[in-house]
């Protein structure tokens, strides 16, 4: 599965366009890491725990992205897109969609 | 005497979030100055689409993110600049950070691909500043920036 966001894969030719898919997941921090975070939030800086929570979220929602891809028959996504939302008390949803297309 | 201690505490936590932040955010810049010098050689656009006459290549999703969270300082420096309205320098510096850390990420990722042009880079900020106490949480933000790396046939 070939993924881009561009509206077309380069060097490739697109022969059937599969419509919207989309892959989602809502997770919410742990309470150890969401006190150590809070703890970070006094000296400033980046939160790790918080870093790596939402890109293991966003790899969970591109599979997925592709699992609906493939089970339409596509063999790309392109035009794919991110959005976070703050959904909950802490929880986040992570989003991905794109346009499922066949590629030769 | 409780009231007193209440202050200490605050003023602690003031100096603490001062120093530590400071310092944390001169170190960062810093790196990030080091990492985009690193990096220079990964070109990065926004553009819809590569133009047609570049040589073959095949695209890949790079993603780059990160979460800054603020320090105390920032938080009630924020909160009393608020009163008045007008810019909020602490948070500026927040969010340049976020974003070009994001950037180096992402880049990371294309030349680990072995890419090194990058196009239709798009940026993507959240706030994460909400908890389930109910209380006014410290504000921290997610950056993302995703982008298509192009990579060599050879590499690939």
């Amino acid at each position: 599965m070939e993924l881009s966001n561009l509206e077309v894969l380069p060097g490739r030719t697109i022969v059937r366009h599969l419509g919207l898919v989309q892959g989602s997941t809502v997770r919410s921090k742990h309470a150890g890491k969401d006190l150590l975070a809070g703890l970070r939030n006094f000296v400033g800086g980046e939160l790790k725990a918080y870093t790596e929570l939402l890109n293991e979220s966003r790899q969970e929602a591109i599979d997925r992205m592709v699992q609906q891809a493939q089970a339409a028959g596509a063999n790309a996504v392109v035009n794919v897109r991110f959005s976070t939302s703050n959904i909950a008390a802490g929880a986040a949803e992570v989003m991905a969609y794109g346009t499922a297309v066949v590629v030769e | 005497m409780e009231l007193l201690i209440q202050i200490g505490f605050f003023l602690a936590l003031l100096v603490v979030g001062l120093v530590a932040g400071t310092l944390n955010e001169r170190r960062h810049y810093r790196r990030l100055r080091e990492d985009e010098a690193a990096l220079r050689g990964i070109l990065v656009f926004n553009e819809r689409r590569p133009p047609d006459d570049l040589p073959l290549r095949t695209g890949q999703l790079v993603v780059g993110s990160v979460v800054i969270g603020e320090d105390y300082f920032k938080r009630i420096a924020a909160s009393l600049k608020s009163l008045f309205g007008g810019r909020l320098v602490v948070y500026e510096s927040l969010m340049d950070r976020g974003r070009r850390e994001a950037i180096v990420r992402m880049k990371r990722e294309a030349e680990h691909l072995g890419a090194t042009m990058v196009f239709n880079v798009r940026f993507e900020t959240s706030s994460l500043a909400e908890d389930g106490t109910g209380r006014q949480a410290a504000f921290s933000a997610e950056f993302i920036a995703y982008g298509t790396a192009l990579v060599p046939p050879a590499a690939a």
